[in-house]
């Protein structure tokens, strides 16, 4: 039981993290659809700190710059989607398939270069941080307390705070519904749409390195993130863009993906004999479910998707 | 500007030139990345690596050697171009097919089950395949109009799913031993699609199937459904504006449904050639859907989303997809193909904007033109 709220935060919070960063891209009136790229490559910025920091240095400088990198990394990543959907008008939905395309691909070509340089032998797409996480985790008896479940809630509280509370949260969301009033009032709504994308690249990327770090082993680039930057969007419609329902959202899609990693520890659910796949395909299978029933009546920023063009009436 | 504009100006204005010239662009920047990024990682050996990508099957030296790697590329690119089908067939319609993975995976489980387990002929497997891809691209479809979930969200959740009960299904047919599906050529020899003689000409390559002329044929039916038919018209109407085309009295949601339907169906057939062909087993404990489906979004934007451009992009994607394969691995991994199409899909979404660009050019040329002989009219 321990174990499955254990896995439950720790899988929600990764949801939460990108989940928040689509809302506030798409409050923002760009849709991000590149999430799970982003999620790799800020996780591959995070291990890749990781790896080369020293072996003495004190945990809590470590986590301060372990999450730097990775928020750095993925923003930058996300400069891309902001660049061609922003500037230059691009196809939102086509960017962010690049992204998740490239994101996997430039992953597995740079871990393995490093991986190749110092061992000619060594072909693996996997980055040795094992050492190095355990910074991240602190133990209460036998549940292991993990600081991004903490990070996860405050910054689950900052967005709501930032999104309806600032000046800076309510014009991004002007700039989501319509576009042509917020700049009619004099708001830049080029550079509220840049950093909404680049907030959801910060947070993207702070949800991959939550996402490698959850697991007991160290992680292969070539999988990705299985999906997971996609769940987190069926969370954030669940939520229906908001960050406190999104918070609940993720608990929930956590729990049935925290199910697969631990139902052999419940009676109940091993005296069913379902094959493990079906515990697999769950989350997957109740977002489908989830997304039939709250699409229909969807609170979607209006102008999302739709590139913003000061000409247009 | 009365005056007929000269023919060199005509062609650059006409859009089709333009895609090309945008695709090629797009290409040779993409090409240009990999090259950078192959020079950081090992300046020594980048030149060689590139090469390697472009030349493919032309690494082997002896010309039958290098035939028989043609047509595994061909019967590769034709399952991609048939991936690449249904996500421009739902582009046009408005709608981002990115299920093509999931679809596929469908399609192989089907054809290689009934393959396998019912015995029977290759046009029964590549049916069934057709049929239940088509099936589930229709739920991604049917999820769209009536319940208005974006069909990108709920295509890769598909994807998944379908991944996973593929994995169960085919695990009734797999080897003892390994991980992978029987052979079809040991065990049903008449699901394998026939060669007409088509492996003569690729040294013996049993594995070049009339699969792969059937794909660009599929390639022009789509280009006339999608041109020249009343049902295509009605599509595309519907994805440009679903209100007006209700108005209009066209069912709209029927559409929507049978588009994805169509799509789904189109990459079902892309993963039977390739499986009937028997050059491949289904791994069953994949964890990932194959690229094939995402090579395919590659593939339609690349050809500017026309069913014709699509033949030339897909043989040119999986070109260079095979030719990763034969970088100098102590160097390099084979991903930077990966790495180069991902990169070519990124730059295809400026494609709009270069064109929208290029025409804004041209128009301040002609004016500039038209100014200049106006005044030396007066003069």
């Amino acid at each position: 039981m321990l174990l499955l709220i254990q896995y439950t935060l720790i899988f929600a919070s990764v949801l939460v993290l990108v989940a928040l960063g689509g809302c506030f891209s798409e409050h923002s009136g760009v849709i991000n659809i590149g999430l799970e790229g982003i999620m790799v490559m800020g996780a591959l910025g995070g291990a890749l700190m990781m790896k080369y920091l020293p072996k003495g240095t004190v945990a809590p400088i470590m986590i301060l710059l372990v999450i730097l990198s990775s928020v750095l990394v993925g923003m930058f990543f996300s400069l891309l989607l902001g660049v061609a959907a922003i500037r230059f008008k691009a196809d939102q939905t086509l960017v962010g398939t690049a992204l998740n395309l490239l994101g996997p691909a430039a992953a597995v070509v740079i871990v393995r270069a490093i991986n190749t340089a110092e061992n000619p032998d060594n072909v693996s797409s996997t980055i040795a941080y094992g050492q190095a996480k355990k910074a991240f985790i602190v133990n209460f008896g036998r549940f292991e307390f993990n600081w991004f479940m903490l990070i996860a809630f405050l910054l689950l509280i900052a967005s709501f705070v930032v999104l309806y509370k600032t000046r800076f949260g309510l014009r991004l969301c002007a700039c989501g519904e319509h576009p042509q009033a917020a700049d009619s009032v004099g708001i830049n709504v080029y550079r509220m749409r840049y950093a909404g994308v680049l907030i959801s690249g910060a947070l993207g990327g702070l949800g991959g390195l939550v996402y490698i770090t959850a697991g007991v082993s160290e992680w292969k680039f070539e999988n990705g993130v299985a999906g997971f930057g996609f769940l987190a969007l069926a969370v954030m419609i669940f939520g229906q863009w908001k960050p406190v329902n999104i918070g609940l959202a993720a608990l929930l899609f956590g729990l049935f993906r925290a199910l697969s990693n631990v139902y052999t520890g419940f009676d109940a659910l091993v005296a069913l004999k379902l094959p493990s796949t079906v515990y697999n395909m769950l989350p997957y299978i109740i977002s489908l479910v989830v997304l039939v029933f709250v699409s229909g009546k969807s609170r979607a920023p209006k102008a999302e998707g739709i590139p913003y063009d000061k000409g247009q009436r | 500007m009365n005056e007929k504009p000269k023919k060199k100006e005509s062609l650059i204005r006409n859009s089709s030139f333009q895609t090309i010239i945008a695709s090629l662009l797009c290409i040779i920047l993409g090409l240009l990345v990999g090259y950078i990024v192959l020079l950081i990682i090992n300046p020594s050996g980048a030149a060689g690596a590139i090469t390697a990508i472009l030349k493919n099957f032309l690494y082997y030296p002896s010309a039958a050697a290098a035939k028989k790697y043609f047509g595994t590329t061909l019967v590769k690119a034709s399952a991609l171009l048939m991936c690449s089908l249904s996500v421009l067939f739902a582009y046009k319609v408005g709608l981002f097919n990115i299920g093509a993975a999931g679809q596929y995976v469908v399609g192989a489980g089907a054809c290689l089950y009934v393959a396998l387990k019912a015995g029977l002929p290759w046009y029964c497997c590549l049916l069934a395949a057709v049929i239940s891809a088509a099936f589930v691209g229709g739920i991604s479809g049917a999820l769209k109009a009536y319940f208005n979930v974006n069909e990108v969200i709920s295509c890769i959740m598909l994807n998944w799913i379908s991944l996973y009960c593929v994995n169960m299904l085919l695990s009734k047919v797999k080897e003892q031993s390994t991980p992978y599906t029987k052979e079809l050529s040991s065990v049903n020899k008449s699901a394998l699609i026939p060669n007409a003689g088509l492996d003569q000409l690729f040294s013996k390559n049993e594995f070049v199937t009339i699969g792969v002329p059937l794909a660009v044929i599929m390639a022009i039916l789509v280009w006339v459904i999608l041109e020249k038919t009343k049902f295509g018209y009605e599509l595309k109407a519907t994805g440009m504006n679903k209100q007006a085309a209700k108005y209009c009295g066209m069912r709209e949601k029927r559409n929507i449904i049978l588009t994805m339907m169509i799509s789904g169906g189109l990459s079902g057939f892309g993963a039977a050639i390739f499986y009937l062909s028997g050059i491949e087993q289904w791994m069953v404990q994949q964890t990932s859907v194959p690229a094939m489906g995402f090579n395919g979004i590659a593939a339609a934007f690349l050809g500017g989303l026309s069913p014709i451009g699509a033949i030339f992009s897909s043989y040119f994607i999986q070109h260079i997809t095979s030719g990763g394969t034969y970088v100098d691995k102590t160097m390099y991994c084979t991903q930077i193909s990966d790495l180069i199409s991902a990169f070519i899909i990124y730059l295809c979404g400026f494609v709009l904007f270069f064109k929208l660009w290029l025409n804004r050019y041209l128009d301040k040329r002609d004016e500039k033109r038209s100014a200049k002989e106006k005044k030396g009219g007066e003069a």
